[in-house]
This record gives C-alpha cells, structure tokens and sequence, in this order.
C-alpha cells in the first residue's frame, strides 16, 4: 500500500506545482496580491509531498520491498543499508526524484531567505521555479514512475551497479544536483526580471549569492565524480571527457562567466543582458545534461537504459523551457547598453575575455559531445572527438584566462593605471620563471611539467601578493569582505588544480606488470613486492585480494590491497589500492591470474606512480569554498531598515485606511 | 535581430537532439557496422557438439543460406533469447546452426537438454579461435549467410520477436527473392 502513498504525494505535489505556477504570475500581472500569496504556501507544500514521496521510497528500501519493481532491480538482500539508500538514486527514476526534491529544497531556501524581495518579483520567481517542477514531476508521473510495483514479488532483488557500490557514489549524485539544479534559481531571477521589465541592478544581487553557492555545490559534486571515477574504475584518470561528465562541465564553465558578469553589472550596471543570457544559458545546460545523460542518444560509460519516450519528453520540456525563455530574451531584454563605460585597461575589460574564453569553451565542449550526433545527422558515419580534441582546444582557450588571472583583483573597475600592474607582472613573472627554471632540473626537462609549475606560481604568487597588499593597505576588519575572500580562494584553487594536473600528467609513470608471489617490480622509485593473493570477503561481495608491499629503498611505505570482488550477482568488479599523499599516489590494481587455474601463481598487476594527482581536487574544493564564502557576504543579506521602513510604511496607510 | 540568434542557435541544437532520438530508434546505438557486412564468411570447420568426430565446414554448407546463431550455456541473455528462438527457428525457412561458444560441451548438452533445442545443427567452438575470425564480441550473435558464404546479416545481442520482424525476416525473403 505505502509505495501507492508515495505515487499519490506525487500527484499531489504536481497539482501545488501547478498552482504555484499560475496562480502568482496571474498574480503579478494583475496586481493582485492574494494571488501572489499564493507562491509561497504552494512551494513549501509542494516540498512536503515531494519529501514524502522520497522518503518513502528510502523506506522502500530500506525494508527490501521487493514488490516495488525499482527497489527489486537496484538493491538485494545482501546490500548494506548505506548503499540500499544511495540505491534510491542510483539508477533513471529514483534519480529523477532526487532531482525534483533538490529543486524544492532550492525553492523552499528561496522562499526562507527573501522575505525582503518585492512580492511581484518573488511571485514570478517562485511561479518559473514551480513551472520547472511540474514538467519534471509530469516527466516522472508518466515516464518513470520510481513506485511501480513488480508482481509477484520476487524472494530477492537484482543489484546495485557494482560500479555504484563505492563511498563516493553516496554523495556525488545529490551534491551534483545541488549544483545543477541551483542554477535554476538565477534563471527564475533572470526570467522574473525579464517578465517585470525591472532592469535594475537589484534583481542581480539578489541573485549572486544563489549563483555563487549553486557554482560552489556543482564544484564539490564534479570534484567527487572525478575521485570516484578515479578510484573506482581501475585505470587511474581523473577525467575522461566522456559524455555525461562533460554534461556537468558545460554549466560549470557557463556559471563561471555568470558569476563574474554579475558582478559586473551589480557593481557597474553594464553587460546588462549578457549577464541575464548568461544565467539562461547556465541552466540550459544543466537541463541539457539531463537530457543527453537520461535519453540515451549518447553512448557513455555511465550508460543508463534509453527510452525513446523520455527522450522525446524531455525535448518538448527543453523547448518550451530554454526555446521560451531565450523568446523572451528576444523580446524584452534591454536593447540599449545601460551602465559605466570602461575603458581597455580595466577590469570590466577583462572579465569580458574571460566570460569570452568561458562561453567558447563552453560551446566547444558541447560541439565535441554531440559530435557523434553530428556525424550521425550528416552522414558521416560513427565519429566521435575523443581527449585529443578536448585536451587540445581546452588549454588553448584556458590560457589567455591563466595569464590574465593574476591581474584581475588589481584591476579597477571603469579604468585602470598601467603600473601597478607592470609591479605584478615583474613580481610573479620573475618567481613563475625562477621556480621553472628549478623544476627543468628535478623534472629532467619535461615542459608539460615545467608549465604546471611555472602558471600555478605565475597565479599563486599574484594572489598571495594581493592578499599582502590587503593586509597593508586596508584597515583590519575591512581586509578581506567574504566576497573577496571568496575569489581569492577560488583563483587560489587554480593555482593548486595547475599543479596537480600538469605535474600528474607528465610525471605519472603506470606500467603493467606479471609478478609471481615475492617478485619486485620497481617504477617511480618505489619497489612494488607481490606476496600474492589471498581471499577477502564483505557484506555482499567476496574477493581475490592481492597483498602488494611498498617499499622506498627499502623502507616501508605501504602494504596495499587491491581487489577483484565478485558480487552477488555474479558481476566482478576490481577495486584498486590506492596510498594517498600529498606529493604523490601509488596506485594499484589487479589484473587477472596468468593461469586462472593456479591463482596462487603469477597475476597481472598494473601500477602506478602519480606525482601530486591529489591537488587536482583540492584545487577543485578551493573553487567550492571560494564559491560558497563569496555566496555568504553580508552584503547580499537582508537590508534590515529598509525591510522594516517599507512594513512600517504599509502599516501607517493601512491605519490611515 | 542579433537578440534573437541564441533562440535560433536554440532551434538547431533542438532539431540535431530530436534527430538523435529519431536516429536512435530508428538504429540500435550500439550497433557498430560490421565490416563483415558482405564479406565472405570466414572459413570455419568445427565438430559438431553431438557427434565431435564429424565436422562441419563452411564449404559443406555452401548452396543454400543459413543462419548461425551463436550461444553459449553460461550466457544470460542467450536465456532470454531462448524461448524466442524456440518459437520461431521452424519458421525462418533456413536452416539454424547453433555455434557453442566457449563453453563445456557437457554444460551446453545438459543446457539444451533442459531448455528444448531450436537447432537444426549444433557445432562447438570450445576455445574460440574461430569465433575471431567471425569478430564475435560475446553471445548471443546471429549471422545470415547466403548460399554463395557470403554474411548478409549480422546482430549483436539477441533476437526479439521485433528484431526477427523487421530485420531478420525482410533480410531472408530478400535472399529467397535473389535466389532462382
């Protein structure tokens, strides 16, 4: 009975949806307040049934209700419960669902946190957010309803993609919808603002904080997808450019130009419509994701079973939602360039080359994902781009954004003086060429590895150096506001990201190897000794566990365990050892026995050493930092008078009334 | 005008997306399009499963089409494929080889045994050196070949009433038609 409890909250949440769609725009273009009441009730009803709904499909799972078709393919009685609740999202309906209740929790923030906000304009905001909702919750209701019930009841479920199985899984799904569905905030903003024609910057500081903070979650959630596709999947990379990763990356590139053109037109008043297509197009991209990741029409290594049905439903939805919002733009976005004139040298100038590098990037990624779209549509065949395409263009479009980085905080806004700036150029260019010249002799020449050095300390020592110019000039307590703290951190995490990634690429050695139990095998300066295999076993997997010990000129370092586990149901998954640290990973994994007979014989072992592999995270998790303290300025925050000034207002015409 | 270009850029990646949705169900996307598509068979000779002294040839099958579909006891999807096969093998009007593919003999007799034999023949490929040269990615797989030893057809997964339906089917009328 209780999954029907669940389908039934979801038709009750459609039905708030839709009300919370009408009824406030109707509102807002009447004029009538007790229409645009209506938003808020509506919105936080909406989150109650669609919370119900969730929680009981957790529950669902928890207690093994096989008789719910999802829940018998996605979870066994052998799966621990930390894994039976990561189930819920790990296969198409489930995950739609948690993408609906991430966007209420996104609305119902909203509606806690702006009881300052013009009712008009909050209306129009909540009724584009509550339209959003109601297509994806019909797109659940009648395509991919999580509570569908399997009779007869089987004895036991199928699994959870083995794959899935893994810490990082748990958490990656909900913190990356945080991020991708956050971007629906700033686009209800932009909508609103285009819908009431009030072009004013106020609508873009409200907006900020929201963006800055979606930009932070989306971060953390790529970061966590790359870890788990790191130590997951056995062959060492961090990022593959496949598909459904780059479905994550498009936004991210787009809500790194939004969050620097809104800070454009919040401070200046220019780039006026740049910064609302921005916004449009940021979660465009994140609806698009969700299109090529759900549809099927590419082929990924997250695969996920196509349905024709769901393709084209959520087609229509694209086109009403991003083909009527871009109209929109068409039709009422600002036709005269409004705000401050700047001049070459300022900082509006360059935020604009790198809002250009961003979108360009932006879009050459789409073109290589949907490339093998293209090849099909023109006939050419099965093509597709693969890492060559992106890892040659996307440095290219990165470093103009690299080089002028440093200089971005010394700019100032409308014109800039040429000096300061020649005093950055001298200082961080003579420590970025110093430090190169250091690492061309530990590195042995190798230039991928001397230009990681070379533009992390070219960034870094621009930040650090206008960090201590703060320090200098400023007053203490008005040094670094969150929002500038923000963006020192984030600029920061790109000096860390340069590190890992160009030192790791060129400096990971990986060698597959055949070691009988006792051989040594030595790479990178570490000697691997096989001790052979012995069997492990866990809550629903047993496993050939091989015993591999790491030594550095003969002192130890690890004793590492990779794994081959055989699942429940037959599916084998290898599990790499992974010894983290901070200048290096050593990393292995086990291949297969030379002779599947004598598993006590020689085995396949492929390792590898990678050289400060770890930084490319923790630069990812500076940006998410930067991203989420910048959102907490108390700048964006309520202005109390003026909030209690416009009740008192409202209460003395009421009086006089 | 220039504001309207995003709406426009809009309408043509909508148009390539519903492209990819009709091409996809129009297409298998998985389908890579075999270079063996009227190709010569490979040549083959491999002992029948039942009687392993007595080997069947590409060249004793030539003069009329065939199909061979490929299987193996240990294949769950060739499970799934059975029931399928097992209604419908009398009715394709060519003869059907079962190829066992890297399989235990035993298992694949007690297989057939427990689920019914939709073969008209069944011959055993126990280490599957030859399943290379036929460029089997795993089972189940069907090839139709005709009478000359050329593949006309080949599918990758297994057969479903549809697949037999709309491809299968035509491929083999079409053969017949060729055929005086």
């Amino acid at each position: 009975m209780t999954p029907e409890l669940g389908q039934l909250a979801l038709i009750l949440a459609l039905f708030l949806a839709l009300a919370q769609s009408v009824l406030p725009l109707i509102g807002a273009w009447r004029g009538n307040r007790a229409l645009m009441a209506v938003a808020r009730p509506a919105a936080t009803g909406q989150a109650v049934f669609v919370a119900l709904a969730f929680a009981i499909l957790v529950t669902a799972f928890l207690r093994f209700d096989f008789s719910v078709q999802y829940v018998a393919d996605n979870s066994n009685l052998q799966l621990p419960w930390y894994y039976r609740i990561a189930a819920v999202w790990g296969a198409h309906e489930g995950s739609m669902l948690l993408w609906v209740l991430i966007l209420n929790v996104w609305t119902v923030a909203l509606t806690l946190f702006s009881r300052r906000m013009p009712d008009a304009f909050l209306a129009r905001v909540l009724a584009v957010l509550g339209i959003i909702s109601t297509g994806f919750l019909c797109f659940i209701l009648f395509t991919s309803n999580p509570f569908a019930r399997l009779l007869p009841m089987p004895p036991d479920g199928a699994d959870l993609n083995p794959v899935l199985q893994d810490p990082g899984m748990t958490f990656h799904p909900p913190v990356l919808y945080m991020g991708y569905v956050g971007f629906s905030v700033a686009f209800a903003f932009s909508i609103a603002a285009l819908l009431g024609g009030s072009m004013e910057q106020a609508w873009v500081r409200w907006a900020r904080p929201w963006t800055n903070a979606a930009w932070g979650f989306l971060s953390c959630g790529i970061v966590a997808g790359s870890w788990w596709a790191y130590a997951e999947l056995g062959w060492g990379g961090w990022w593959f450019w496949d598909p459904v990763e780059n479905a994550s990356f498009m936004p991210w590139l787009v809500g790194v130009a939004l969050i620097h053109a809104q800070a454009v037109t919040e401070k200046r008043g220019s780039l006026r419509a740049w910064t609302i297509l921005l916004s449009l197009f940021a979660f465009s991209l994140s609806l698009l994701g969700t299109f090529l990741v759900r549809s099927g029409i590419l082929t990924s290594v997250h695969a996920f079973a196509s349905d024709p049905r769901r393709g084209t439903f959520i087609l229509c939805f694209l086109a009403v939602v991003v083909g009527g919002s871009l109209l929109l733009y068409a039709l009422r976005a600002p036709k005269v360039a409004g705000g401050k004139a700047f001049a070459l040298v300022s900082r509006e100038s360059a935020i604009l080359i790198g809002n250009l590098m961003f979108t360009v990037a932006a879009a050459m990624v789409m073109l290589g994902t949907l490339f093998p779209l293209l090849g099909d549509a023109l006939n050419l065949g099965k093509i597709s781009v693969g890492p060559p395409y992106f890892g040659l263009l996307f440095p290219l479009l990165m470093l103009p954004v690299v080089l002028l980085l440093p200089f971005g905080p010394y700019l100032r806004w409308g014109n800039s003086e040429a000096p300061v700036l020649k005093q950055v150029l001298v200082r961080a260019g003579i420590s970025a060429i110093a430090c190169a010249v250091i690492a061309a002799f530990l590195v042995q020449g190798q230039l991928k590895a001397i230009a990681g050095v070379a533009s992390a300390v070219w960034v870094g020592v621009g930040v650090v150096l206008y960090i201590l110019k703060r320090w200098r000039e400023m007053p203490s307590g008005r040094r670094y506001p969150a929002e500038m703290a923000g963006m020192l951190l984030a600029h920061f995490g790109v000096a860390v990201f340069l590190i890992g990634v160009l030192l790791s690429e060129s400096l990971s050695v990986t060698r597959d190897v055949r070691l009988s139990p006792g051989q040594v095998a030595t790479i990178g300066g570490y000697e691997f000794r096989f001790d052979g295999v012995t069997q492990a076993t866990g809550p629903n997997w047993t496993a050939q566990q091989g015993v591999v010990t790491v030594t550095r000129n003969g002192s130890p370092v690890a004793v590492m365990h990779p794994q081959k586990r055989t699942y429940t149901r037959e599916q084998v998954q290898t599990t790499s050892a992974i010894d983290p640290g901070i200048t290096r990973d050593i990393y292995v994994a086990l291949g297969e026995p030379m002779d599947p007979t004598h598993i006590e014989g020689a085995w396949a072992l492929r390792l590898y050493t990678k050289p400060f592999v770890r930084w490319i995270w923790g630069g990812g998790l500076f940006m998410m930092l930067g991203g989420f303290v910048s959102a907490a300025d108390r700048r964006f925050r309520v202005k109390r008078d003026v909030e209690v000034a416009s009740t008192v207002t409202v209460k003395l015409q009421e009086s006089q009334a | 005008m220039s504001r309207l270009l995003p709406f426009f850029a809009f309408v043509l990646l909508a148009a390539l997306l519903g492209f990819g949705i009709w091409w996809n169900s129009a297409h298998d996307p998985t389908a890579v399009p075999s270079p063996l598509i009227n190709k010569p068979a490979p040549a083959f000779a491999l002992p029948m499963l039942d009687e392993p002294a007595k080997t069947v040839s590409k060249d004793s099958m030539l003069g009329k089409p065939y199909l061979v579909n490929v299987f193996a006891s240990w294949c769950v999807a060739c499970g799934e494929e059975h029931p399928v096969l097992m209604a419908e093998s009398k009715n394709f009007g060519v003869p059907v080889i079962g190829y066992d593919y890297k399989d235990d003999p035993n298992d694949a007799k007690a297989w057939l045994a427990q689920h019914g034999n939709p073969y008209d023949m069944v011959i055993a490929d126990i280490n599957g050196h030859t399943a290379i040269d036929f460029g089997v990615y795993g089972a189940p797989e069907t090839f139709l070949i005709d009478g000359k030893g050329v593949i006309r057809y080949k599918r990758i997964g297994p057969l479903t009433p549809e697949v037999i339906a709309q491809q299968l089917k035509p491929a083999i009328e079409k053969l017949q038609k060729e055929a005086p």
